[in-house]
């Protein structure tokens, strides 16, 4: 099938809607999300979380023998709670650092979650299979009724934020301050968290517990990289999220059932390296393109500058002088001086160089320009 | 002074892990001073801020804001942190920070209005920062970002200010301005209490002083206490600092 057969297929195939619809509404989840994860300096807590969710899974297996994907998840929930208000148990009582507690977490849920993945499959029970699905996901199970639990839990989600949104803001940018001000800091510290959890638990069905912290800090990375606003990165980062997920399902659809997940969270890193190289503010190319202008400008002016010294020590503000004479004060290039009369700053007459008008009142200001600059 | 007590703190003691960082310190801070705490690293200067604010739990003591518990009293107590305790590059304007100063009034869930936009707006203006408004808060040097957690405060239009060492890292011009925002608090009444840590300025900036090392070494009048012998207890060492009469 091929994409443009797939996006027929979108409208008319009902499978394939639901899943599309799954993995858009999920990323956008995660995205906006993530945005609060990334700005607490708390990535690594999504990779946390979802590893730690893992026992939850096999647990609830073994006491109910349910294949339900909701009762699963639900276990899933329990765990990864546990888990994340294990790690900040250990960061606030014990004087390890933030990394040490989430990697201990991690891997001792994963572990342990793995161990009875092991029991399960070891089991005479021909209704253990499909179990592993969580480990790297499959977004092909997804059913209507999952989709609705993801469109409910991100409205919700949606409601919370808006409602709290300056609380939000505050208490990523500085809690102590939150605090005097009389907010219940753990209380909204709590409520991320717990939404953070909650998105995680209702991917892990689709992208899998060891990819789905990609689906967390990917779109907010890339997001981060072209705004200011903390409102507009959480919208761009849903949208990237969002985007991620339909691609990623459609490219996985249409080139021999790619496994879904991991080619979400390869678009959404494509995102993330189109961000780091093209933002016009941050990104990496015009970084080095505002560098090496600034480099040209800077030997621009500073012949400017040379010629408007000469010229302070002469009646006549366009004195001529010989590029020879230039040269011997410090060597400028006939280039630069070529650069200067296009700009009108400099005029040449026969082969004596002298400075105009305007090339006068611009440098002089030059050396204004650090009190200019400072508005 | 027979002045009212702004701030009266009784047996308070601090520790992290056994180790006392601040001990049994009773202090009473009376209202309208300019105060400065002073003290070696590690005296628990910054802890004794914080354990007033709640910020901090403390293992003992009270403390009361005008003779009530400091939890019915936040709207009257200000608080400038440390700059360097949050991340500058929080996607976030200078107005947006001056913003979270009125965020105590509104309380939860509330949005703030024109009103309290037009309150940060007049706090930039008092120090000098209004033309920065929309500024990315990376983009604004050390100096600039101190006077917007300065604007914060103000806006909060307390009586009682807490200052974390706001001079720190901050030039001469900045300096000069923010002692000068001081100064007008204090003519206002307001009570300000500075974390401060260059001698050599407290006898020209501030009135009030209070040695700290754990324990409360002294406090009082500067033009009294703020002398060799305090010093040297506070400090540890032969402690000389020419006061400028």
């Amino acid at each position: 099938m091929d994409i443009t057969e797939y996006i027929m297929l979108v409208f008319t195939d009902y499978t394939l809607r639901t899943i599309t619809l799954g993995t858009a509404i999920l990323g956008a989840v995660t995205g906006m999300l993530g945005s609060f994860a990334v700005l607490r300096k708390q990535s690594l807590l999504g990779d946390a979380i979802s590893h730690a969710a893992l026992p939850g899974i096999a647990i609830v297996f073994l006491i109910t023998g349910a294949k339900d994907s909701n009762v699963l998840l639900l276990g899933a929930l329990v765990s990864g709670l546990i888990g994340t208000f294990w790690i900040r148990g250990i960061i606030s009582k014990t004087h390890l650092k933030s990394d040490t507690a989430l990697g201990l977490i991690l891997s001792l849920f994963f572990g342990f979650g793995m161990l009875l993945l092991t029991f399960i499959q070891k089991q005479p029970n021909a209704n253990q299979a499909g179990l592993d699905k969580y480990l790297f996901g499959q977004a092909a199970t997804l059913v209507e009724s999952d989709v609705w639990l993801m469109a409910i839990v991100t409205g919700i989600c949606l409601m919370i934020l808006l409602l709290f949104w300056k609380e939000f803001k505050m208490l990523l940018f500085d809690s102590d301050f939150t605090k005097t001000l009389g907010f219940n800091t753990k209380f909204i510290d709590i409520l991320i968290t717990s939404f953070i959890v909650l998105a995680i638990v209702l991917g892990l069905q689709t992208v899998g517990v060891v990819l789905m912290s990609a689906m967390l800090l990917a779109p907010a990375a890339a997001a981060r990289q072209w705004t200011n606003r903390l409102s507009v990165m959480v919208f761009l980062s849903a949208l990237f999220g969002a985007f991620s997920g339909v691609f990623g399902t459609a490219v996985s659809a249409s080139q021999n059932n790619l496994s879904t997940g991991p080619v979400i969270v390869i678009i959404a890193g494509v995102f993330v390296l189109i961000s780091f190289v093209f933002s016009p503010s941050r990104g990496l190319l015009f970084k080095q393109i505002r560098f090496i202008k600034n480099r040209r400008d800077l030997q621009l002016h500073k012949t400017l500058a040379f010629m408007f010294r000469i010229a302070e020590t002469h009646e006549n503000i366009s004195h001529p002088h010989s590029i020879k004479i230039l040269n011997n004060f410090q060597g400028f290039t006939k280039g630069t001086l070529q650069k200067l009369v296009q700009k009108n700053y400099v005029q040449l007459n026969g082969n004596m160089w002298s400075l105009t008008r305007e090339g006068y009142k611009t440098a002089s200001n030059l050396y204004n320009q650090q009190t200019e600059n400072n508005e | 002074m027979s002045k009212k007590i702004a701030v009266q703190i009784d047996d308070l003691t601090v520790a992290y892990n056994y180790k006392p960082v601040l001990w049994d310190i009773d202090l009473e801070i009376p209202e309208g001073v300019l105060m400065a705490i002073v003290g070696p690293n590690g005296a628990g200067k910054s802890t004794l801020i914080k354990s007033v604010l709640g910020i901090l739990k403390p293992i003992a003591g009270s403390v009361s804001i005008y003779g009530k518990p400091y939890e019915k009293q936040r709207s009257l107590v200000a608080y400038v942190p440390q700059k360097g305790s949050v991340d500058w590059d929080f996607p976030t304007t200078a107005l947006d920070v001056v913003m979270m100063g009125t965020y105590g009034s509104l309380g939860w869930i509330k949005r703030p209005t024109q009103k309290e936009k037009k309150a940060a707006l007049e706090a930039l203006e008092k120090v000098g920062m209004l033309p920065f408004k929309n500024r990315q808060i990376s983009q604004l040097s050390g100096g600039q970002q101190q006077r917007i957690f300065l604007a914060r405060a103000l806006v909060q239009n307390a009586s009682i200010y807490f200052m974390d060492e706001p001079f720190q890292g901050v030039d001469a011009s900045t300096e000069i301005a923010i002692i000068n925002i001081l100064k007008a608090l204090r003519k206002a009444g307001k009570t300000v209490i500075v974390v401060h840590h260059d001698l050599q300025t407290v006898p020209e900036y501030f009135d009030w002083v209070t040695f700290l090392n754990v324990k409360k070494i002294a406090t009082g009048p500067v033009k009294d206490i703020f002398n060799d012998d305090n010093l040297t207890k506070t400090y540890g060492i032969n402690y000389k600092v020419s006061i400028q009469e």
